[in-house]
This record gives C-alpha cells, structure tokens and sequence, in this order.
C-alpha cells in the first residue's frame, strides 16, 4: 500500500534531552514532537473500541516498514489469527511481515479459572516469552495490548501489581519503545491505575457519539521530558489506518505570499487593491440567494484560467447542478472539468463527522495539490458538529491549507435577520478576507449587495456595492447613495432618472434666464441706437441751419456785387440794399454743399 | 530431573491409563521453584504412588517450552495425564487448594 503520508514525515526529536521514536502514525508524531519516548514504556489508555490496539499495531507496522524496528506484539485478548484478520483490511500484512522475520505476534492467554494460585508465584514465565519473541525478531518496539487482563485473569492483584511494576522496568532495562494498552477507569485514567508505572508518556484515546455521530479523540496527558500539545486532537480511523489531526503545525509559521489573485470579477478585485492573497482564506458570507456560489464559482473560474488546479467542495448541490447553474451567468466551468483543472466533491456533510470529513479533505488535497479549494458551504459543517468543533475544524483545514500556500474560499451561509457580523464571529478570526453579501430589500425588490468587511493587508474598499447577474457574468454596480440611504435595483434607476430630470429641468432654467437676458441687452441696444439717431438729426439741423445762413450772407454779398456791377459801381462802394433776397434761394444750395464739404 | 528417580519404578506396577502426569515449568533454581518440586513430589507420593510421572521444565533453559503450554505464571503446574488437561499456578503450599484443581481428593475417596 502506498503510504498517503510519505511527503509530511515529522522532524526529529527538537530536543537533545529525549530520545524519540517516530510512530509513522499522521499526526502523531507532530503533535509528539517526534515519537514516542524511545527505549520507554507509553501507556495508551482508552475505553473498549477507542482504538487503541489498532494505534498499537499500527506503531509496530510503521516501525517496521518505515524505520526498520522489528517488533514484538504481546496480546491478551486476540489471538495472532483474529489481529492479523483485523489489520489486514488496512494493508496490514502481519503474516508475511511474521515470515520475513519482522514481527512476532503471540497471544498470551489468561483464563482465570485455570489461575487460581496455590501458593506463591510471579510472572516470569511472561518475561521469558518476551524476551524470547525480543531476541528471535531483534525487537525495538514492543506492545502490550491490553495487559490488565492479567488482572482479571490472577486472582493475587498484589503480585500481578508488583509483577507489572517490575515488567516495566525489565522492558526500559531491555531499551525497548513500548507501548502498553489499558482500560479507561472511572475515575482514573486506568482501570488498574497502571498510570502510576508507566510515567514517560501517557496518551489518552476517548470514543464518543454525540448526535449519532462519532467522535474520535486524542490527548496527551504526559510526556516527560518533551514539550507535546495539550489539547484534544481528533483522531480517525479508515481505509489507510489511524490518523490524528494535529490542530496546527504548532506554529504560525507559513510564509506570506504577496501574490494577489484575481477574484474573477474585475471591479471584486479592485475593491480588495487587486485581489486576496495567495495562500489566504476568504470568506464569503451571507443569506440565501445572495449569489455567494456564483461568486466563488468565478473564483474557481479564474484559478483555471490561470492553469492552477481548483477543488471545489459542493456540499449543497451535484457538480452538474453547478454546472448548469453557471453556464445560465455565463460561466461555462464544464471545460475546465474536462481539462481536470477543476474537480468537484459532492457530499452531504451531515452523513459524516466532522473528523471523517477533516481527514477526507486532507487526502483529497494531498491527491490532487489543489492552488485553490471552494468549499461551498461550510455552514453545513456546524449542522454536523457542534459550533466549536466545527471551528477548530476549520482551524485545522484553514491552517492545513496554509501551509499548503493554497488559497481557500469558504462560502457561508448566514440565517437572515440578526446581525450577520456577528453570527460568524467565532470563524472570523481564521479569515483573512471576508465578503460579506447581502439582501438590500427596497421598494418591493431584493437587490444584491456586497462590501468587504475585511481583507488583512489590503487598503480594501470600504464602499457597498450592488452586483448583478447577468448572463455574460457577476457585474458591479455603484449603489446609489444619497440623502434618501443606500438604494438599489429600480430604486436605484428611479433615484438615477429622478436625478437626471432634475438635472435637466436646470439646465432649462439657466437657458431661459439666459434668453432673457439677450433679450434686454438687445433692448437696449435699441434704444441707444434711437437715442444715437435723433442726437444726429439734431446735429444735422444745427449744421444746416448754420450752412443756410452763411450761404444766404454770401448771396446778398453777390447780389450787391452784380447790382454794382450792373450799375457799374466801383469796388470801393458796396451797396448792401434789401432788393436782393428775390434771388437767394439757388445760391444756398451750393453753399451749403460747400460748407459741409469743407466742415468734415 | 530431581522428580524423576523414584517415580519410575513405582509407575512400572500400574497401568498406563492410570499414571498421572505431571509438568512443572519453573525458571532456574529459585526457592520457590524449589519448594513447588518438593511440595508436589510429597503431594504425589501422598495420594499416588507409584502412578505418576514428573517433569519439571526449567524455562531458562529452553525458554520456546513456555509458549508451549501458554506459561506465564511460574511455577506452573500441568497436569497432563489423565484428560483433560489441567493447569496450576503457585509453589503449591496451599495443599487443600492445589489437591482440589488437580481432583486428587476425589481420587482418594
């Protein structure tokens, strides 16, 4: 079997102090630290079907293969037919690994009615077996599973007790990685408080069910000498045998791309200066119908386009339904499927648990090395889980996704009504950009809205934008904003047509006033130009007046001339008499000509 | 082994059927390894003898015997003739007890 995990083999031991024994178990050894202490004893407890013999065994199979640890598998309960039986479901070859030398499995059966003492005894028939099954298979890691049958099985509890204290001892003497199954006590973490022997390393399995759904967990209540994480890990077990989610890699330590990539939708990017991050998450949240698939498919969309591989998890519809969604928004995906550059998921949430789902994610995502990954919606995953869970879910996807410098879209359905901010605020602190979308019902219609609550690392736009779709795609529109709030849709044209018919009735206005104003200026101008006129006529008068009496001088001045002449007067004597004026009126004619003449 | 001696000779008289036999794992000479082989041989010669056979397996010296007959407890004693098999734990200083499983008594009455 191909081991899924082989990329993600854990660090060393970041300690010099300890010593540690990878277990090859995904997970395990990350929130370990390494491995188990090694050449000590660890003690897994856990209640009956947690799963402890299979992490047992799954620690000896992977010591084995991966690390080259031959191991010795003690089991009280089943027989070596019954384990082999039960692991080989999982690719688990116990008996060629037994006929290569590699393993010894050996049944160790306790029947108590074959056990009642006679009088003194030990356990040392038990020390042989194992150290025998040690030397034959050169053993580095030796199982116990689950050695408080003993108890059960010998009646002397005090002996078992001291037999055991001594076992434990005998296997650190013997520089063995062990590990010892038990029962989950009542009140203790053993049922035979065996916690108090083995005390290098303690691992707690629990198997709940809440709401018929089951639910796996991990903690490591000791480690001494290691720093572990503290908290409760959930664990499954499937196809490919046990693995634990670690809740991070304990630490923030991904890089941060400066790469932006384009939402799809240019005026989207343009809001968030250029678009998100690469390796980032977004959210994109609002009520039913808010066109928050048809977003994320234009994410998807644009991924493909750029050539990166995009996994979109559809919990809500069947990929041709999206399909054949998009294509009506003019978003035709199903190219993008036949070049395998987009695969969908399609599964009800609700027929897993969280974990199951987790863990299902992680070996898609590492099958297909998605650039960016759509899960469409995650709200389904708190219908599955309890809010906290599924918030440390998305921690984990979110934080798994990051290291991975893959972009998540997470699209998320809000119930209407309330405050939107803040029914998400428990997954805000995981997101670094979120959409938010939402209903803008005005003047009997729903119109779609968006804004961008945030985006880290972004001088994002702070502005409410309409969008709208249409069959050639998700489009923008300004909304409009004005003295009347936030309008949209026809309201939005109506503002807009109000707006316009103002505008003109204005523009009327000024034009009218404008003629009137020509119009008083021409007026005017008319009456100058009267005024000018009747000033001339004036001066007209003046000047003839003055032309006639000069003329009519000059005249009376010829007239006494020719008179003289004719009565043959001499110069020196004008006769000036009033005889003349008969023949005046020819010579003002030509004296006045004359005089106007020579005025101008 | 030290059982072996006198249980023999005194067998020979008796038929097959009707010899007990008897394994005593044990591990080195240990005194209580030492006391069940001589709490067992007083036991035998008490209620059987001359119709029984011992032998007593010392693990460390051939530890494979002991998966055997599944031995975890030492001493263990197995009893394996007459069928069916019975086993033992304990030096077997309590008599009472170690007569009863090996159904000893209900020979004698």
């Amino acid at each position: 079997m191909a081991d899924p995990h082989a990329g993600e083999r854990p660090h060393a031991s970041e300690r010099p102090g300890i010593a540690k024994a990878p277990t090859g178990i995904h997970g395990l050894d990350e929130i370990t630290g390494g491995g188990l202490p090694q050449g000590r004893p660890t003690l897994v407890c856990g209640s009956a079907g947690c799963g402890k013999t299979l992490l047992a065994m799954e620690f000896l199979i992977r010591g084995i293969r991966e690390f080259d640890e031959p191991g010795v598998f003690f089991s009280f309960e089943e027989t070596a037919q019954e384990l082999a039986e039960n692991v080989r479901s999982l690719g688990f070859d116990l008996d060629d690994l037994a006929a290569h030398g590699k393993i010894a499995v050996e049944h160790i059966r306790i029947e108590r009615d074959e056990f009642e003492a006679t009088g003194e005894f030990d356990l040392e028939g038990l020390f042989i077996r194992l150290g025998l099954a040690i030397d034959t298979v050169g053993a580095k890691r030796v199982v116990l599973d689950t050695v408080e049958t003993l108890f059960g099985g010998l009646a002397n509890e005090a002996v078992v007790r001291s037999e055991l204290r001594r076992l434990f001892r005998w296997l650190k003497d013997r520089g063995v990685t062990a590990v010892i199954t038990a029962e989950r006590g009542d009140r203790s973490l053993t049922r035979q408080g065996l916690e108090e022997y083995v005390s290098d390393c303690v691992i707690l399995l629990d198997h709940r069910v809440n709401d018929q759904t089951s639910i796996r967990r991990l903690r490591i209540v000791k480690y001494r000498g290691s720093s572990h994480g503290t908290n409760e890990y959930p664990f499954l077990i499937d196809a490919s045998g046990f693995s634990v989610l670690p809740l991070t890699s304990l630490g923030l330590d991904n890089l941060a791309s400066v790469e932006r990539l384009s939402t799809g939708i240019e005026r989207l990017d343009a809001m968030l200066g250029g678009g998100p991050f690469r390796g980032t998450s977004v959210l994109l949240s609002g009520t039913a119908g808010t066109g928050k698939s048809s977003i994320a498919a234009h994410f998807a969309e644009a991924s493909c386009r750029r050539g990166e591989r995009c996994l979109y998890y559809s919990f809500e519809e069947s990929p041709s339904q999206i399909l054949r969604n998009m294509r009506s928004i003019g978003l035709d995906l199903a190219p993008w499927v036949e070049q395998g550059l987009l695969s969908f998921v399609s599964v009800r949430p609700t027929l897993y648990g969280l974990e199951m789902h987790l863990a299902t994610m992680h070996k898609h995502i590492l099958a297909v090395d998605p650039k960016l990954v759509v899960i469409d919606p995650i709200s389904n995953f708190i219908t599955a889980g309890s809010a906290r869970e599924a918030h440390t879910m998305l921690l984990r996807l979110v934080d798994f996704l990051k290291t991975r410098q893959t972009t998540a879209v997470f699209v998320s359905l809000t119930s209407g009504g309330g405050a939107i901010e803040a029914t998400e605020q428990n997954i805000s602190s995981l997101i670094d950009t979120w959409i938010l979308l939402r209903d803008i019902e005005l003047g009997g219609e729903r119109n779609r809205g968006l804004h961008v609550l945030k985006s880290r690392g972004t001088a994002h736009s702070n502005q409410v934008r309409e969008f709208v779709l249409t069959a050639q795609g998700v489009e923008f529109r300004d909304v409009y904003v004005g003295p009347e709030g936030v309008l949209t849709g026809s309201m939005r044209l109506a503002q807009e047509a109000r707006e316009r018919a103002e505008a003109e009735a204005r523009q009327q206005k000024i034009a009218s006033k404008r003629r009137e104003l020509d119009h008083k200026r021409h007026a005017l101008e008319a009456q100058l130009a009267a005024l000018r006129t009747g000033f001339e006529i004036a001066q007209e008068e003046l000047e003839l007046l003055i032309a006639t009496r000069e003329a009519a001088g000059q005249q009376v001045l010829d007239d006494r001339t020719d008179m003289a002449n004719s009565r043959r007067a001499d110069n020196g004597t004008p006769d000036a008499g009033g005889s003349g004026t008969w023949a005046m009126a020819p010579a003002i004619a030509a004296s006045a000509s004359d005089s106007s003449g020579d005025e101008t | 082994m030290s059982g072996e001696d006198d249980a023999p000779a005194a067998a020979e008289a008796v038929p097959d059927h009707e010899v007990w036999e008897f394994y005593l794992y044990v591990a080195g000479q240990r005194p209580r390894s030492v006391k069940a082989v001589e709490n067992l041989k007083r036991m035998c010669e008490e209620h059987l003898a001359g119709r029984y056979r011992i032998e007593v397996i010392d693990l460390l010296k051939d530890p494979r015997l002991a998966k055997e007959y599944e031995i975890v407890a030492i001493p263990t004693l197995v009893r394996k003739l007459p069928e069916p098999m019975r086993r033992v734990i304990g030096d077997l200083s309590n008599f009472e007890k170690a007569l009863s499983r090996l159904e000893l008594r209900v020979i004698k009455d």
